[in-house]
């Protein structure tokens, strides 16, 4: 274990540098924000994720952001364990119909302000899976959503690309 | 009909030959079809997969020491079948998903309620057969009774970054009496999507079964639409997918057996551990240019190279990973706060293993011997040399080491894959389409996935059926928890790492 740690601290810190907060986000968000961007939250952010239905490729790449690399919480993003302490409400899949009512139930226990990430192709169009009698829709068919992060996955660092916009323009 | 006895697949199949998948077809009546479940419960054979398809029921079989496998047909009558779980358990939850999906009624199942169908669904699935009842949206847990008992309900939304399912467990103080499991919140009618759909929209839905095995996934998708079309991948390619397999394979045991750790709170293991897999997907990213390698292994093929420069940066990964998850490995075996967490926690017994032919590393660390790329090789593994990690302990600390060892093993076979490759083309011309079948069956990080499906003679999808190697293992994780205190149930958790989105389809 000594070994280990000593390593750690010679080695230095795997961390990236920050990057821009992704300039599609800072569109869609000004855009849905629009005055409720005043509200006091300081420059940190409570995140519950819900998996609404997904094949489990974006809960990797959202684990991913918080690992030493990503490092998210040095942005003020923390993953919280219950909707009552969150902030954001993070969605990804095809809303599945078996999860809908979850979703909805998750999104009503949070407090007021809050926003709405949809994470992923399927949580924006349903992707491959688009059509099925097993999906409900497109996150923001059930939910308001106030921010897509696109891809399929998408990578960890667009996804904290697509966070830091939301971190901003709620703070500005 | 007369009385069935219990019966071996081998005694069915003798002077039968297999198609060009390995598998044995063969139609059967009543009596065979319980005889052989019977079979299975005796250990003569493995079920492999249950499905239905228009008017037939149908089983894989497995006997691995005879190197057979066998699909087993047996008619509809009146929309019915025998149920297999009846004599086999570990059939039970397929059979609840065929009856919920088909409307195709498994006479005898022992349990009636339903399993993807919550009730919610507002319009059937298409497969359901016409006259078939809807399901009911009322679920009984399975009552527990005594003093002191009370119950944890958990679920289908977890408290971390996790898939959703629901874990009720009944509780005497911090002893869990009993867990019982219910899922299905994923379901996506994967199997409805892929009839009539071409070969490659199929294979991208294919390859989202379970984003964490995706690439085997597509890979056994590939094997089943090859073998039905009798169609040859290039050398190269099939070198490419087992480089792809194995640094998926790579990139899951190392981040389990951080995340393990994590769930005994010794946090700078799990750092380690996940600096070591981005590390891995940022070489595959490199490489293959998708993090995670999805649809870049397609029928026919593969839909990216590797450069001269990506094989040197996958040569300079393993020797990284070598160094880093040795340092972690240290660590774990001299850390005793650690051990007292996994060993003897979580057991599986071997005779449960055995039973409900759970693959990957729950069975190994529980001593069933089976790996399909040493058992029924494919592809790249036929002339592949690696030894099976096997442990008898069946803990959570047994799981931990079976997957430490297949970290080494990967490493080696890339090694060796690499050595083996050669210029070539990474596709092959599509044969001429005709009505025909296949089957494959690929070992994924978590264990064995079957995939089969059936082709018209415009090469669209007629059938299209995978079990994945949750299936078999999420009823033993059940088992595992009993006697263990609550706070432990991440740990086996973790150790099992199920799927829920490929249990749930």
């Amino acid at each position: 274990m000594r070994s280990l740690l000593f390593k750690s601290l010679l080695e230095g810190s795997a961390v990236i540098a920050p990057p821009q907060p992704g300039s599609a986000a800072v569109t869609e968000l000004a855009e849905a924000l629009g005055q409720q961007a005043h509200a006091r939250l300081g420059r940190s952010l409570a995140i519950r994720e819900v998996d609404a239905g997904s094949c489990n490729g974006c809960e990797l790449e959202i684990h991913a952001i918080n690992n030493p690399v990503y490092d998210a919480e040095r942005f003020g993003l923390k993953f919280v364990a219950s909707p009552r302490h969150a902030d954001v409400l993070l969605v990804t899949g095809p809303v599945t119909w078996n999860m809908r009512q979850a979703l909805e139930r998750t999104y009503a226990a949070m407090p007021s302000p809050k926003w709405v990430v949809a994470l992923g192709d399927c949580a924006a169009n349903c992707g491959v899976f688009t059509g099925s009698y097993a999906c409900a829709g497109a996150v923001k068919d059930i939910i308001p959503v106030d921010l897509h992060i696109g891809g399929c996955p998408p990578p960890p660092l667009e996804i904290l690309k697509g966070l830091l916009a939301l971190v901003n323009e709620m703070t500005k | 009909m007369k009385r069935p006895v219990p019966t071996a697949a081998a005694a069915l199949a003798t002077k039968l030959r297999a198609g060009p998948d390995g598998f044995i077809r063969l139609q059967i009546d009543e009596r065979d079809w319980i005889g052989l479940a019977m079979g299975c419960a005796q250990g003569l054979q493995d079920l492999l997969a249950l499905w239905v398809d228009d008017d037939a029921a149908h089983m894989g079989l497995g006997v691995p020491a005879l190197k057979l496998r066998i699909i087993v047909s047996v008619p509809l009558k009146r929309g019915s079948f025998p149920s297999v779980a009846k004599n086999h358990p570990a059939a039970c939850r397929l059979e609840r998903s065929i009856r919920d999906l088909h409307g195709v009624e498994p006479k005898g199942l022992p349990d009636q309620r339903n399993w993807m169908d919550h009730g919610k669904w507002p319009s059937p699935p298409p497969s359901l057969k016409k006259d078939a009842a809807r399901r009911d949206a009322a679920y009984a847990f399975l009552a527990t009774e005594g003093e002191g008992l009370h119950q944890i309900a958990v679920g289908p939304v977890h408290a971390g970054i996790i898939e959703p399912g629901h874990f009720r467990f009944s509780v005497n103080g911090e002893a869990v009496v009993r867990l019982e499991e219910r899922f299905g919140y994923t379901h996506k009618g994967i199997a409805a999507l892929c009839k009539g759909a071409d070969i490659a929209t199929a294979a991208r839905i294919a390859a989202r079964i379970s984003g964490d095995s995706t690439v085997a996934y597509s890979y056994a998708y590939a094997l089943a639409i090859e073998a039905a079309l009798k169609w040859r991948p290039p050398p190269r390619a099939i070198l490419l997918r087992g480089i792809m397999a194995e640094i998926e394979r790579l990139s899951h045991h190392v981040n389990d057996v951080g995340a393990i750790c994590n769930d005994a709170s010794v946090v700078v293991l799990h750092a380690h551990c996940t600096l070591l897999r981005e590390d891995i997907l940022r070489t595959a990213n490199q490489c293959f240019g998708h993090r995670m390698m999805m649809d870049r292994i397609v029928p026919g093929g593969v839909a990216a190279d590797l450069s001269a420069a990506g094989a040197e940066a996958i040569q300079a990964l393993l020797a990284r990973c070598a160094t880093n998850f040795e340092a972690v490995v240290r660590v774990y075996d001299e850390a005793p706060s650690l051990q007292d967490r996994t060993v003897s926690t979580g057991n599986v017994s071997a005779e449960l293993a055995r039973r409900f032919g759970a693959g990957g590393h729950v069975g190994r660390a529980s001593g069933r011997a089976f790996d399909t790329r040493l058992n029924f090789p494919y592809g790249p593994y036929e002339a592949l040399d690696f030894a099976m990690a096997l442990h008898a302990g069946g803990d959570v600390d047994a799981r931990v080491w079976v997957r430490i060892e297949e970290v080494r093993s990967s490493m080696a076979l890339i090694r060796q894959m690499l050595k083996l490759l050669v210029p070539g083309p990474l596709m092959s011309v599509m044969p001429r389409a005709r009505a025909s079948e296949g089957a494959a069956m690929v070992e994924g990080f978590r264990g064995d996935i079957f995939v089969t499906v059936r082709l018209d003679d415009r090469a669209r999808l007629v059938n299209f059926y995978a079990r994945d190697p949750s299936c078999f293992q999420w009823p033993l994780l059940e088992a595992a928890i009993e006697g263990n205190i609550v706070a432990d149930f991440p740990l086996c958790n973790k150790s099992f790492n199920c799927s829920y989105s490929g249990h749930d389809m």
